[in-house]
Formats: structure tokens, sequence, C-alpha cells
């Protein structure tokens, strides 16, 4: 009856997203009046997750599930359910929590909710509050299965502490052939560099800053404040920077604490795009510019002069307070 | 090649979102209905195929007449057949199951979707359909090739990308990069007018159900007004976000 948290890791690092819902799965299993099981993947020390709450671990150790596979690791899952006997389980919103939870809703015959940014209202009925029409509402929705799938959005519940005793127990699922029909042939992705999708701070650009050959002054910002660095639909569209930076309504969500945009004027799939951050500075040279009215802090000037005045004045703030 | 794109009807992005019977229905008045935009850079990749590698390509829509008009501009920028699933769209997986019916018949090989609808953003209509028909499924994905019965796609994961290999019949969550925005293709007069001929079937749906419930709906609070600061004083800038933002 536990519930059941899938637990991601990259590197032999437990991700951040992971130990948040687990806080999360944490206060549903009370008020259930259960524990919570976490499913780890190939991961080795698995007893930092008792701080998060996480009563016992079911480790999953097998060489062929090392690269992720979204079938494959649905199917064991669904097994670590079956066996834990789980009404709730617990997922966060990666690209790969995404890709599997459908999966693993239809095998297990589960409601599933995505992009939920608050614990449920009660046990029974499980409504719970989800982000809709790309951040301009908010849904209350009611998961009516037996077994429901949380998937809690990033940032929205935050890293809670709670002593468990993170028991480790090893479990081997039995997987088929067919789980491994997508195969993974090649992985391109930027070593040491923070990603959108995981960044605390991101600091974005748009065609404000006139051509590629002025992002050095946004990476430097973005090195200081330990960013993740984005940009506008019309600088991806223009090749200034790479596709894979392009937040938005149809670039990447960006869910982080402080988005800094920097000459982005800020149409209206943009901001749906990017509502999600909790706190947004805007600095651009146009007063009128439609971000100032999404924003929390804004600065009226040209970027070229702010930007690495603000960046030397963060990095004596940041020696100060390191 | 079959191929089976799955169209979501949703208000334009510049829509007014607002909600009536005591905010548990969408206000559809005066709201201006498009193609998902996921969905669009799909049925354009379909079209390349079609008209690169000779493919035959079906829209599907799971809603009530008034979708219609949204099928009918798929049509006109390429497609050959409409279906519309005559029933409401009301949770992920309902609408899932309407199309495993209509697709475990029409024996497609290849089943394009958007990654997520930008009205519900539910995310889930492909995978769960990937799953009901027992197909392969690669979801944000944002490259595909097909040679033969075997397709070579690239997903967008959290810092980077992959590319995978799959054996059709392959179900994809698509999102731009399947191709760019300025492939995408605005329907000419000659497309609209033969669009008006081809055909749209309706067809029943099959009984489900739903496993979600949206009971109700809320706006955010609205914002306060942005605080300015002075370009010449970016050290108060720092403090707000530091004592009051509490962000750095």
């Amino acid at each position: 009856m536990s519930v059941l948290v899938y637990i991601e890791s990259e590197e032999g690092k437990f991700k951040k997203a992971s130990l948040e819902v687990a806080s999360y799965a944490k206060e549903v299993a009370q008020m259930l009046g259960t524990t919570v099981t976490g499913v780890t993947f190939n991961a080795e020390d698995v007893s930092e997750l008792g701080t998060y709450g996480v009563d016992k671990v079911l480790k999953i150790n097998n060489s062929k599930l090392k690269e992720f596979n979204a079938e494959a690791y649905a199917d064991a899952l669904k097994q670590a359910v079956d066996k834990e006997a789980s009404k709730v389980v617990v997922v966060s919103q990666s690209a790969n929590s995404k890709y599997l939870a459908p999966l693993l809703a239809v095998h297990l015959n589960a409601g599933y909710a995505s992009n939920v940014v608050s614990l449920p209202e009660s046990a029974s009925p499980f409504v719970v509050k989800r982000t809709a029409f790309t951040n301009k509402a908010f849904s209350f929705t009611n998961i009516t299965t037996d077994i429901k799938i949380v998937g809690v959005s990033k940032n929205a519940f935050g890293l809670k502490e709670a002593q468990a005793a993170a028991t480790a127990e090893d479990f081997s699922p039995n997987l088929s052939e067919e789980d491994f029909s997508v195969n993974v042939t090649s992985v391109d992705k930027a070593k040491d560099k923070v990603t959108i999708a995981d960044a605390e701070i991101v600091v974005s650009g748009g065609r404000g800053l006139k051509g590629p050959e002025n992002w050095g002054m946004i990476e430097d910002l973005a090195e200081t404040l330990g960013a993740a660095t984005a940009c506008s639909k019309p600088v991806s569209d223009m090749g200034w920077r790479p596709h894979s930076e392009h937040v938005g309504q149809t670039g990447k969500p960006v869910a982080s604490n402080l988005y800094i945009a920097i000459g982005i004027s800020g149409a209206i799939q943009h901001l749906a795009g990017i509502n999600s951050s909790k706190v947004k500075v805007v600095i651009n040279n146009d007063p009128e510019a439609p971000f100032f009215k999404a924003a929390d802090y804004g600065v009226v000037g040209d970027a070229f002069e702010i930007v690495p005045k603000l960046n030397e004045k963060l990095k004596e703030f940041k020696a100060k307070n390191a | 090649m079959k191929i089976l794109v799955c169209i979501s009807h949703v208000p334009d992005t510049t829509s007014k979102i607002n909600f009536t019977d005591n905010n548990t229905q969408f206000d559809t008045n005066g709201v201006q209905f498009v193609i998902n935009p996921n969905d669009e850079f799909g049925l354009t990749r379909a079209m390349w195929f079609k008209e690169k590698q000779g493919a035959t390509v079906d829209v599907i829509n799971v809603g009530g007449p008034e979708t219609e008009p949204t099928l009918r501009k798929a049509l006109a920028i390429g497609a050959d057949n409409a279906i519309r699933v005559n029933t409401p769209a009301t949770d992920g997986f309902q609408v899932a199951k309407q199309l495993a019916n209509v697709a475990k018949e029409g024996g497609y090989d290849l089943i394009i979707a958007g990654r997520e609808s930008i009205d519900y953003n539910g995310g889930m209509v492909p995978g769960m359909l990937a799953a009901l028909l027992k197909a392969n499924f690669v979801n944000t994905c944002i490259g595909l090739e097909v040679d033969g019965t075997e397709a070579k796609a690239v997903r967008e994961i959290d810092g980077g990308k992959e590319s995978v290999t799959a054996k059709l019949p392959l179900v994809i969550g698509g999102q731009k990069g399947l191709v760019e925005e300025s492939d995408l293709r605005i329907p000419n007069m000659r497309g609209i007018m033969m669009a008006r001929k081809k055909p749209l079937n309706v067809v029943e749906p099959v009984e489900v159900t739903v496993q979600t419930e949206a009971e109700k709906f809320e706006k955010p609070a609205p914002k306060g007004a942005v605080k300015l600061v002075d370009p010449d004083n970016l050290d108060e800038l720092i403090q707000l976000l530091h004592t009051e933002a509490k962000v750095i």
C-alpha cells in the first residue's frame, strides 16, 4: 500500500527533482497513513533518500537498464507497484518521467495527472491542482481510478526533510525482449553544463542582443549565477543559438526559481513557456515591452551596458556571501 | 507507408482564457481554434514523407462537429483523409482509447501526435496510444527518418538529445524539430478547394470509463506591478533578489 516514487539519478547522483517528488510522496503517504517506497535504477548508496522521507528502497541493478529505456523502466515500475500493492505513484516531470508515465498508466490501468503543483486536498476524492492552458489557468483534477499516478512539476513543492530509514532491498523485475525494442544508438549531451530542465536560474537572451557574437555576456552572467542559458524563438529560428536553448510554448518549458530575460520583448508564446518560473527579471531598452507586465523586477536600459555591470556586481556579491 | 496524424483542436495561443458555468467549462466565446502547434509539426513531417517517400496521410480528431474546420485545414495542408470520432474529448485516456480503436483497424505504420496539446497540457495521449496499441513509442521527437520497416528518431532529453532506432509500427510524440517553423505550410486556395472534396468520416465512439475529471478551473492571481530598478543602481536589484525574492 506504500506510495511509490520513481527515483532518477544521473552520473551516480540523485536528481533534485526526484528528491522533491520523494518529499511530496512522504506527505501523501502521511495523508494515507502509509509509507514511501522509492525505486532506483543502478544506484549504489541510497541512504540520502531517507533524508527526504523514503522508508524503503527497491534497488534495481541490471546492466541492461544502464541507459534509460521508457518501456523497460515502465515495466519494471509496474512490477514494483504490483509487489508493493501501491495505490499512488509519484514521478517528476523530467523528460524521462514524462516519457514513461503514460505507458505506466496504461499498464496499471491508472489515471495520470501531469504538471501537478499541489498535494491532493484529501485522500478521497483525490483532487490535485495542475497547470493547464500553458500556465494561463489551473485545473483541479480528480483522479478517479484505484491506482493514481501523479506527475509533480519541478519546484512546485520543494524539498522537505523528513527522517526515514531508506531500507534497501534488491529487486529484480522480469523484463522481456519487447521491453527493449526502442534502442538508443547515441547520446549527445553537453557535459558540465547546467541544463534548462535542472537549472535553478536561467539567463535568457532575445533578439535585442543583435547577433550571436554578443552572447558572451549572457554566458558570463550565467556562469556567475550557476545558471543555464536559454533564448527566445526568433533567436533559435535565425540560428544564433541552438534549438535546444529555445524556451517558450513550442520550445522547452522553464520552471526555474529565477528567470532573467535580456532583450526579449515577451511575446505571449514566450511567456506561456516561462510563466512557471517563480521570479522574473527583465532587462530591456523598450519600456513598453510586454514582458514588463509579466515580470517581478525590471531594468529599462541598454543591455550591453547593464549586463556586464550586473555581472561584475554579482561576482562581488557572490564573493562576499560565499 | 500509412501515416495517421492526431490533431488536437485547441485555442490559439493569443486567446483569452476564461471559464463559464461556475468555472467548470472553458469559455469558447470569441476564441479562435487552431491545429495544436505540436501536431502541426508532425503533420508537416507527414507531408514530407508523402512527397519524398510516398505515403498516405490520414488525420484524426476526437471531438464534436465544431472541430471539423480544424480537420479541413489539415486536409487543405495536404492530408488525404480525415476522421472525426464523434464525442467530446474528456480526458487523455479517453482520447487515447478512441484513437486506438480507430488506429487498430487502420493498419498504420506510423502514428504522429504532438507531445502535448497547448490547452490541457496532459502530455499523455501519444504514450497511452502506443501502450494501447502495443506499438513502439518515441516521445519528444525532434527528428524522424523511415527506411522500410525501420525508423531512426532523435529524441530531446533534458540537456541534449539522443538517437534511437525502432521498428514500425511506431507512435511519435512530436514537437518542433520534426520540421522547422519555416517549413510549416499555410493552406493555399487550391488546397482549400480540394479539401472540401476530400473524405471526412465521422465514426461513433467506443465506451470508455474516464480516469480523471477536471472539476473546476481557476485563473492565476493577478500579478503585482513590476518593480523597476534604475540601471545605475544595480546593487538594489541584487539586494531585492537576495533579501526580498530570496533567489540568489
